[in-house]
């Protein structure tokens, strides 16, 4: 398998009050080029420091992380990532937050200008490229994270449960939109969530991880095609995945391990 | 959200006008009532003699156009002001670049914040005897003084803020390849304005305080000078016009930094 993203042997530990917690021992884990990865388990598995590893913000004790094939040193423009606290810069308007990487590129200005308008439109919030985050939703102000991430035009999309915080039928427009437009632009996505419906309804592969220490419990193919709708969503084969990963994420002592 | 979108826009400015004049205008009426409502009381008070030796409004008005009209009241003021005006800014100016430093470097602030700490606990006006066996009684340690309060007040602040910036928005840059120069420029730096402008009010109180006292030390002029000599000479009316000359420039400079602060920190979600 050509993989756009491996962890090798990834463990990482923590010191915690004296003693060290491993957060993660041993993580094998190859993404493929184009795929749309999730990963779920319960809090405290290590989800989140893999991503975190993946963007270059943490590195492994021992184990190695590539991308591309080459080992990951320090973040980069290559890989957009996206938060569950939108970290959008308050004192920017949604267009100069969006322009802010691209900026950082040194991409001349009428380019710029229209790569910040295409990913603020693409996100749907063209009425409001000059206000303030403070005045936006949750929801919008995640799709101007989004837009933020999508400008710079990343090969690998990042995405720590970005869409926790918000109500259930903003999540699910915004579970859509992202669907829609990884299927026009094909990017390799890891996407963190806690939510197995989400993981499911995304991905093409679902990672079960277990806790103490955080380890790969389960990886579960999701034979759904691509586009994913709302019958989808009610289908009998949907609802055999999710209590597949249901069951490895909420009942690990009972359910095999992976082999 | 399409169906909110319009709806939101035209709603917004009408209700968010009638906000802004009810806001600004029902204060500010309050505000004057409650001014005439104190004048009031004191020339009260003043009149039936409740409180020995305390001259009326009216006096302390016509004592405040003597000395507006013979120019002392616009000398001691320009006095006091330029102390203020030069100690604060210099305190101001050394104090945010050093408050950044110690944020930015674990090392820096090893070293630094014991001094600051032990300092801080050290009222200003305790060290005017040290400033004036230290420097004599010119300007410079009533300025030193003046600089010391505002340079206290303002580098906690300043440290503060660039402490309590948000790791995950410097995370946030560091994903869209920005350098530490970048990050503490485009992100520090904003992040911790609203801390520094907090600061920056609390530094210019300190350093009002502090010019009253620092001017005891042998001026010639100013309006803690004027407080100081119009006692020895009993004249309470000279010394209520002093005292709300200090208020009111007090009150007028903190608005003004209030109203730089609104405008550079307005992005702010204030709950």
């Amino acid at each position: 398998m050509n993989s756009k993203i491996s962890f090798r042997g990834v463990v990482k530990t923590f010191p915690l009050k004296g003693a060290t917690f491993t957060a993660l021992g041993e993580v094998d884990l190859d993404i493929a080029d184009q795929e749309f990865v999730t990963v779920v388990g319960p809090s405290g598995c290590g989800k989140s420091t893999l991503m975190s590893m993946a963007a270059g913000l943490q590195e492994p004790d021992s184990g190695s992380v590539l991308v591309d094939g080459k080992p990951v040193r320090g973040p980069g423009p290559d890989r957009g990532v996206i938060f569950q606290q939108y970290a959008l810069f308050p004192w920017l308007t949604v267009r100069q937050n969006v322009e802010f990487g691209l900026k950082l590129a040194s991409v001349p200005a009428d380019e710029r200008r229209r790569r910040t308008d295409d990913a603020i439109d693409l996100v749907g919030l063209g009425e409001f490229a000059d206000a303030l985050p403070k005045t936006l939703s949750g929801g919008m102000k995640q799709r101007c994270a989004i837009a933020r991430a999508y400008a710079v035009d990343p090969q690998v999309l990042l995405m720590d449960e970005p869409f926790g915080a918000l109500d259930a039928l903003t999540r699910v427009q915004l579970q859509d939109q992202l669907l829609r437009t990884w299927s026009q632009e094909k990017r390799t996505v890891l996407f963190i969530t806690h939510d197995v419906d989400e993981a499911v309804y995304l991905a093409n592969r679902v990672v079960v991880m277990a806790a103490g220490p955080g380890r790969i419990h389960r990886v579960i193919d999701v034979d759904l095609p691509y586009p994913r709708t709302e019958e989808i969503r009610l289908s009998a084969e949907f609802r055999r995945i999710r209590n597949e990963v249901w069951t490895s994420v909420y009942h690990q002592d009972e359910a095999a391990p992976a082999a | 959200m399409a169906v909110i979108t319009p709806l939101d826009k035209t709603a917004a400015p009408a209700q968010r006008q009638q906000q802004q004049s009810r806001r600004s205008v029902r204060p500010l009426l309050l505000g004057g009532l409650a001014l005439a409502a104190g004048v009031g009381a004191w020339a009260v008070v003043a009149a039936l003699g409740l409180v020995e030796n305390l001259p009326t409004p009216a006096a302390v008005a016509s004592k405040a156009g003597t000395m507006v009209a013979d120019g002392t009241l616009a000398s001691d003021t320009s006095a006091s002001l330029r102390r203020v005006f030069i100690g604060y800014a210099l305190g101001v100016v050394v104090a945010v670049p050093v408050g950044f430093l110690m944020g930015w470097y674990p090392v820096v602030r090893a070293v630094v914040e014991p001094y600051i700490q032990f300092f801080r606990t050290i009222p200003p006006l305790a060290l005017i005897p040290l400033a004036v066996v230290l420097l004599g009684i010119g300007e410079v340690p009533k300025i030193a003084v003046i600089c010391m309060a505002s340079f206290m007040a303002c580098v906690v602040a300043s440290f503060q803020g660039v402490v309590d910036v948000d790791r995950t928005l410097i995370n946030a840059a560091r994903v869209l390849g920005a350098s530490d120069r970048v990050i503490f420029a485009k992100v520090v730096v904003p992040a911790s304005t609203p801390f520094i402008l907090v600061g920056m009010r609390i530094g210019l109180g300190a350093s009002w305080a502090t010019v009253v006292a620092a001017e005891l030390i042998g001026a010639q002029e100013g309006l803690g000078y004027r407080m100081q000599k119009a006692a020895t000479w009993f004249d309470m009316d000279a010394i209520f016009v002093s005292l709300i000359t200090i208020g009111v420039l007090g009150l007028v400079m903190d608005r003004l930094l209030l109203l730089a602060e609104r405008r550079l920190t307005g992005w702010q979600e204030r709950r």
